[in-house]
């Protein structure tokens, strides 16, 4: 997973009482549990809404999917921390090594949703895959997969669209990782990867490893908690909001004719627009949610967020340091293009 | 001492910069502070993840902004 490089907390997080954990998880489960019976507390007793009009029902929505969602977000981002305290890009690299084609895109796109870096390490990252005779193909499979399976954007289609929608994300994700990179690599572009980069002789790499206690790992999930939520939680509330508020105000299928299933040349079109566009997994939540609920196709909503998230100008510019033009459009090109055919499947299989 | 800063540019990278120039005015060490941005040169470190710090010619960090306690400690240990 790659994150957007300049978050600037890690070292000013905190220290977290890991004892604090249980009971702090067990007030969360029970919290989690009577949310719907406070919510509706709150409504119509406390507030004494009328049961059933549009704008009970919005703050209905808005008050329970927020905590709900929230608190969704804080565990997954803990757990993916503490996981991705076991993996770092030398790991990863290590493991790499030595891969044949088809199997090592696969491990790539694996390794590539659960090994933390950030943008700004992208250029020694695919130097020093290259440097170590890791093909081009798997190298590009391990950077699409980075950015392009995030698990914000996870957690929140779980919490927003449910577990299936969920789950046809992170595996429609992965196949396009590990089908763009095998693509690339058969058609042999190494001649696009600028010379200097040949050239290059890695040091090996010797830090003095000190040993990762567990308490560690458990900062380490904290420390992503910090770093993560603090950054999203604002998107995440204004796209629950907006959520709410389009229930009542825009018309139910005001999306359909331009972005629904009839439309096929919808799913081309959001990739287009998509592309250029750049945001956070968060960012491009509230979007999808209002899309999808004014009657946009699931492929084509989907297929324009994984062009958002997953192609970023500013990756690109900075991979422009190492690779030439015509490889950086190659790459745009096929991931673009698994990314149209998936949204092509989803809108025809729903 | 000698305390090299690898980073191409980036927030983290400036972030490390600052906290390792307080760090060692805070303990009053006497340590020559650089900045690496040279992807040839960072590479012969053999590290893939920015920011990095490299004291003396060994790589003590990579990928992350330590605490101001872990610094101190590798500064401190010379």
């Amino acid at each position: 997973m790659m994150n957007n490089c300049c978050a600037d907390k890690e070292g000013n997080a905190p220290k977290f009482k890991s004892y604090i954990l249980i009971p702090l998880l067990l007030a969360g489960i029970i919290f989690y549990f009577y949310l719907e019976d406070i919510v509706n507390f709150l409504i119509y007793s406390l507030m004494n809404l009328e049961q059933g009009s549009h704008l009970t029902e919005a703050i209905r929505f808005f008050l329970y999917d927020t905590p709900k969602v929230l608190m969704l977000l804080v565990s997954i981002v803990f757990i993916v921390g503490i996981i991705r305290s076991y993996f770092s890009p030398e790991k990863t690299r290590k493991a790499l090594e030595g891969k044949p084609l088809f199997i090592g895109n696969i491990m790539a796109s694996t390794l590539g949703i659960v090994t933390p870096f950030c943008t700004c390490s992208a250029i020694p990252l695919f130097i020093g895959f290259v440097e170590s005779g890791i093909p081009l193909g798997v190298t590009f499979s391990f950077l699409v997969a980075a950015p392009m399976i995030n698990e914000v954007a996870l957690v929140l289609l779980f919490g927003l669209f449910g577990w299936k929608t969920a789950l046809l994300y992170a595996s429609t994700g992965l196949l396009i990782a590990i089908v763009s990179g095998w693509v690339i690599g058969r058609l042999k572009l190494e001649h696009f990867v600028e010379e200097w980069v040949y050239e290059i002789k890695a040091g090996d790499f010797q830090m003095e490893e000190r040993k990762v206690t567990f308490n560690d790992r458990i900062q380490a999930g904290y420390t992503a908690v910090v770093d993560i939520v603090s950054k999203v939680w604002i998107y995440i509330v204004i796209g629950i909001a907006a959520g709410a508020a389009v229930h009542g105000y825009v018309p139910e299928n005001f999306m359909a004719s331009i972005m629904g299933k009839s439309a096929w040349w919808s799913v081309p079109l959001a990739v287009l627009i998509g592309v250029p566009l750049y945001s956070n997994a968060a960012g491009i939540i509230p979007i999808l949610q209002a899309l999808l609920e004014k009657g946009a196709a699931l492929g084509t909503a989907l297929a324009f967020m994984m062009s958002v998230i997953g192609l970023s100008l500013p990756e690109m510019i900075i991979l422009k340091k190492v690779i030439k033009l015509p490889l950086i459009i190659i790459f745009i090109s096929v991931v673009a293009t698994g990314i149209m055919i998936v949204g092509f499947i989803f809108n025809w299989i729903y | 001492m000698n305390i090299e800063i690898l980073g191409m540019g980036c927030a983290k990278c400036h972030k490390l910069d600052e906290l390792v120039r307080t760090t060692v005015r805070e303990m009053g060490v006497d340590a020559s502070i650089t900045n690496v941005q040279d992807v040839k040169k960072i590479m012969a470190y053999g590290v893939m993840t920015l920011p990095g710090l490299v004291i003396d010619g060994k790589v003590k960090i990579a990928g992350k902004i330590p605490s101001a306690n872990e610094l101190k400690n590798l500064i401190g240990r010379k």
